[in-house]
């Protein structure tokens, strides 16, 4: 079986794409921490549950930053295919 | 050859779309479909606000406000709340253009509920975004802190530390940017995946959950934070004196 340049850097590339979305662990585990804690405080403090909330979503959504970036380059790789000379 | 050899059943499809192609000074210049839907969004938003702005001057004082008048009084009372509470007393200055910024990225991100491909899932959508808040905060800091306290600000702890400063300041458009471009685009493709790869019979009434999660939910989660970094950044600039 041959394979060309061009097939082994697709496979490459999906390979690629694959190993980029592990940055997904982080954000999964911080944002778990950060509701686990938000849970927290509203058991504490049932009175302030919107300000938490609110709180928990804005720092939960800056610390996704960090994965969307890992799911962008597995995107580029496997849709733009950079690695290829077209 | 299929462009997306990658998923094998053909009719996925989330790409950025050309309509329609014209020369400009030697340069091929497209019209998207970002353009269309860009258009069609803002064409919304300016008869909604027509209507708002009639609604409010024909208000009757002693009658009880009709349907309409009670919605978009509910989200003005909404959006002043939220503005009023990070920015304080600056919040008279940038109510207008949060307001504009939250309801233009709203209505784009809940676009994909009505067909279209939602505006902001285009990068050229929401870096100029960015960049607006990027001039806001920069021209903020110039006008409150003076020359003097940006160096200041830039050189903070010790002067060496002026390329990281720098730095930390230029990613704020770009992360800001990235971060509405990136969640809109992943649930534009989840839904095209869904669309295009599973069999017809669970195409039917399942969707509608997904829908809900990946645009509306996702999409108001990201217009609050978009709106809310941006204001946060930009009291930071005009500093609390």
């Amino acid at each position: 079986m041959n394979i060309s340049g061009d097939d082994f850097i697709r496979g490459c590339s999906a390979i690629g794409a694959g190993l980029a979305l592990i940055a997904g662990i982080g954000p999964g585990v911080g944002q778990g921490i950060a509701a686990g804690h938000a849970a927290a405080a509203v058991g504490r403090n049932p009175g302030a549950k919107s300000d938490i909330t609110s709180t928990m979503l804005l720092g939960q959504a800056v610390a996704e930053t960090t994965g969307l970036y890992g799911l962008l380059v597995a995107m580029l790789l496997m849709f733009v295919k950079p690695l290829l000379n077209k | 050859m299929s462009n997306y050899p990658l998923l094998l059943s053909g009719d996925v499809d989330f790409m950025v779309k050309g309509i329609f192609k014209y020369n400009c000074f030697g340069h091929e210049v497209w019209i998207t479909t970002t353009h269309v839907c860009a258009l069609i969004v803002m064409l919304i938003l300016i008869v909604f606000a027509a209507c708002a702005g009639r609604a409010v001057r024909n208000a009757d004082i002693d009658k009880a406000p009709g349907t309409f008048l009670n919605i978009v009084e509910l989200l003005m009372d909404f959006l002043d709340g939220v503005i009023n509470s990070t920015m304080g007393k600056n919040a008279a200055k940038f109510v207008n253009y949060i307001l504009t910024l939250f309801l233009f990225i709203f209505l784009s991100n809940i676009s994909g509920l009505l067909g279209l491909r939602p505006p902001t899932a285009d990068y050229g959508v929401t870096f100029p975004l960015g960049l607006i808040t990027f001039g806001l905060i920069t021209f903020n800091k110039f006008k409150h802190q003076k020359v003097s306290g940006v160096i200041k600000g830039l050189c903070d702890p010790w002067v060496f530390w002026l390329p990281i400063n720098l730095i930390g300041d230029f990613a704020v458009p770009i992360s800001l940017s990235l971060r509405l471009f990136a969640n809109v685009l992943s649930g534009t493709v989840m839904m095209a995946l869904y669309y295009g790869l599973l069999p017809i019979f669970v195409k039917i009434g399942i969707p509608a959950v997904l829908h809900i999660y990946f645009d509306l939910f996702s999409g108001a989660i990201q217009t609050y934070v978009f709106c809310m970094l941006t204001m946060t950044y930009v009291s930071d600039a005009i500093g609390t004196d």
